[in-house]
């Protein structure tokens, strides 16, 4: 195999070398982690104590520094007294793929510490309503109001500049407000999502609404199709596939705004999940839920790709992707 | 020039071909253009695009519009289409003046603009469902169309799986199933090769031989012209006015083998002289100089 012709400029590779290296770049960075986890000489800056010699304040399987380890290792060596053993480590905020995989399942498994607990998949489920009413009631105002911003000049002059300096507000800026207006639960954590996702919504269907093709709308006004027909019939499927995928962008920054949505009133969701559990310090569940919500995510937005090639069987591009 | 010599002049017209120039102009006028004038507004002040056009179009007439590039041949199709205004002047349809874009003046883009959502037979039924047909009606009709353009097997085909010249035949075919008054194409062919060009111009004069429509056709390929029409609307840049409306003296029914006769080559040397004239050189915008350089050795000769 020659190299060449893995680095052709600009060329599409075969459908294996493609597969090949979507696996690749997940492995490669499973491979530094398990790197830096399981080979003894790749950072490990601490030392776990396996026997703490006569060191008054080590303790069987402490954390310590490597420097501090070092000094008392040398005051016990000059004062001729026990020494202290150790293995090099890891600290505590990077728990080892294996640990962390355990936590995958176990974090299933185990019951809320707390009697009102939620249990995880309990957790991410309401993570994923909130985001699902949040971009459901983003959608229902942008998308409509993005299409007639993109058709009406008149409208899009109207909404647009506001929108604008909206946009760059940041959503949780309005967490306190959200708050005093909505409550505690739910309402304030939806209301930061749509914050932070309407607005951009607004602009991008504006824009790839006006994206279509102004020969269609030309060619369809020849035919003697009326102004309302032309929305219904010409601009709302012309643009269906390329408002698809925008609403799949979007449903990513969707995701990105949950953990502060879920820190606004009572922690809630995920989120709550991830902070207890940093609180006691199991980072490797803290890993595992960081990690499940990419995979929700990743995973939502291939099945929607998926769902839009069979929709769109016309439009070309899309079926290309 | 030396060729014009032992041509025939192109005004001299057979008895045949001026029986039926007499036939043509006793048909009503379809559509009448009155002293159009079109200004664009720029930043350094308003471009004249066209100034003065006046022309008659009969019933079942086929003009061809032709010109150098920016003498607004693309302009007053699109006027004549209602999709952008005039300054001055009259368009009128049937008597009565265009306001916008309407389903008696059906268009044929140079752009494929079939929508792309929409099956073949979707696509040439759109017309009529916009005008309120009721949609088995309205398929028949689009069946019996594609049966005319030869494809109904492709009917229910997305536009990305035809050929250009496919993709403009349903356009075709889409504009007239709304039984227009006049079918207004816009160098329809101009992006087909030329094998599928040809096929089309055979193609075309074929529906219109059959079908009761007047057609006005931008080109600026000469033979295209000739070959498909009755008379030739030739306009000059800067402004675009009209410059002489040819009648073409070559007889129908046209045939490939018509591009040598003396009446055809006629023709084509008077377009040639009225649309790249001699001494127009100092005219050109920006003027393009080679100077040639020879890199290979002498004895190397190609010719």
């Amino acid at each position: 195999m020659n190299l060449a012709s893995w680095f052709a400029v600009r060329r599409e590779l075969s459908s294996k070398k493609r597969m090949l290296l979507s696996v690749g770049s997940f492995l490669l960075p499973l491979l530094i982690w398990c790197m830096v986890s399981y080979v003894p000489g790749i950072w490990h800056p601490m030392v776990m104590i396996s026997n703490p010699g006569d060191v008054d304040y080590f303790q069987n399987g402490m954390l310590v520094d490597r420097d501090a380890f070092d000094e008392e290792l040398k005051n016990m060596q000059s004062a001729h007294k026990a020494l202290p053993k150790g293995d090099p480590a890891n600290p505590i905020y990077l728990p080892a793929p294996h640990e962390v995989a355990k936590a995958f399942y176990t974090g299933f498994t185990t019951p809320p510490q707390q009697q009102d607990g939620q249990w995880l998949h309990e957790s991410l489920l309401h993570s994923i309503k909130i985001i699902f009413w949040g971009f459901v009631l983003s959608s229902l105002i942008g998308v409509p109001l993005g299409i007639l911003c993109g058709t009406y000049s008149a409208i899009s002059r109207l909404t647009e500049p506001f929108v604008e300096f909206f946009r760059y507000l940041p959503a949780p800026a309005f967490g306190a407000l959200a708050v005093a207006v909505l409550g505690i639960y739910d309402g304030p954590k939806i209301a930061i999502i749509v914050i932070g996702t309407l607005f951009q919504q607004i602009l991008i269907i504006a824009n790839t609404t006006r994206n279509l093709d102004y020969a269609l709308i030309e060619a369809a006004l020849t035919l003697g199709t009326n102004r309302f027909k032309l929305l219904f019939h010409v601009i709302l499927p012309g643009i269906l596939p390329a408002l698809y995928r925008d609403q799949r962008i979007l449903l990513g920054w969707a995701w990105t705004y949950l953990i502060v949505a879920e820190l606004i009133g009572t922690s809630s969701g995920i989120t709550w999940f991830i902070t207890q559990q940093a609180r006691y310090q199991h980072f490797d569940n803290v890993y595992a839920a960081i990690i499940m919500i990419g995979l929700l995510g990743l995973g939502g937005d291939l099945i929607l790709a998926a769902i839009g090639k069979r929709l769109f069987r016309w439009d070309r591009p899309a079926n290309k992707e | 020039m030396k060729k014009s010599i032992d041509l025939p002049s192109y005004l001299d017209q057979s008895e045949e071909v001026k029986a039926r120039f007499e036939r043509l102009k006793s048909r009503e006028v379809i559509l009448e253009v009155k002293n159009l004038c079109k200004d664009y507004k720029t930043g350094k002040g308003s471009v004249t695009a066209l100034k003065n056009v006046n022309f008659k179009t009969h019933r079942r007439e086929f003009v061809c519009v032709i010109g150098p590039s920016g003498c607004g041949k693309s302009t007053l199709i699109r006027i004549l289409a209602g999709l952008e205004s005039h300054t001055s002047g009259d368009v009128l349809l049937d008597g009565n003046p265009v306001t916008g874009p309407g389903r008696d003046r059906g268009m044929v883009f140079q752009g494929y603009t079939l929508f792309p959502w929409l099956t073949v037979k979707k696509n040439v039924m759109f017309g009529l469902e916009m005008n309120n047909m009721s949609e088995t009606q309205a398929a028949s009709e689009a069946a019996l169309w594609l049966d005319m353009i030869g494809l109904e097997k492709f009917a229910n085909s997305y536009p990305h799986e035809l050929s250009g010249g496919m993709k403009q035949r349903v356009a075709i075919a889409r504009a007239l199933v709304n039984q227009p008054r006049i079918l207004l194409m816009d160098e329809p062919f101009g992006a087909l090769d030329a094998q599928s060009r040809s096929k089309m111009q055979s193609h075309l004069l074929e529906i219109w031989r059959n079908v009761d429509i007047t057609v006005l056709f931008i080109t600026h390929d000469l033979d295209e012209a000739i070959f498909l029409a009755d008379r030739i609307l030739v306009l000059k840049a800067h402004p675009g006015e009209v410059q002489e409306l040819i009648e073409v003296p070559v007889p129908r029914p046209r045939g490939a083998m018509q591009f040598n006769s003396p009446e055809f080559l006629a023709t084509k040397a008077r377009l040639d002289e009225l649309i790249h004239p001699p001494v127009v050189e100092q005219d050109v915008e920006i003027e393009v100089k080679p100077h040639m350089i020879r890199f290979t050795n002498v004895e190397d000769n190609v010719e």
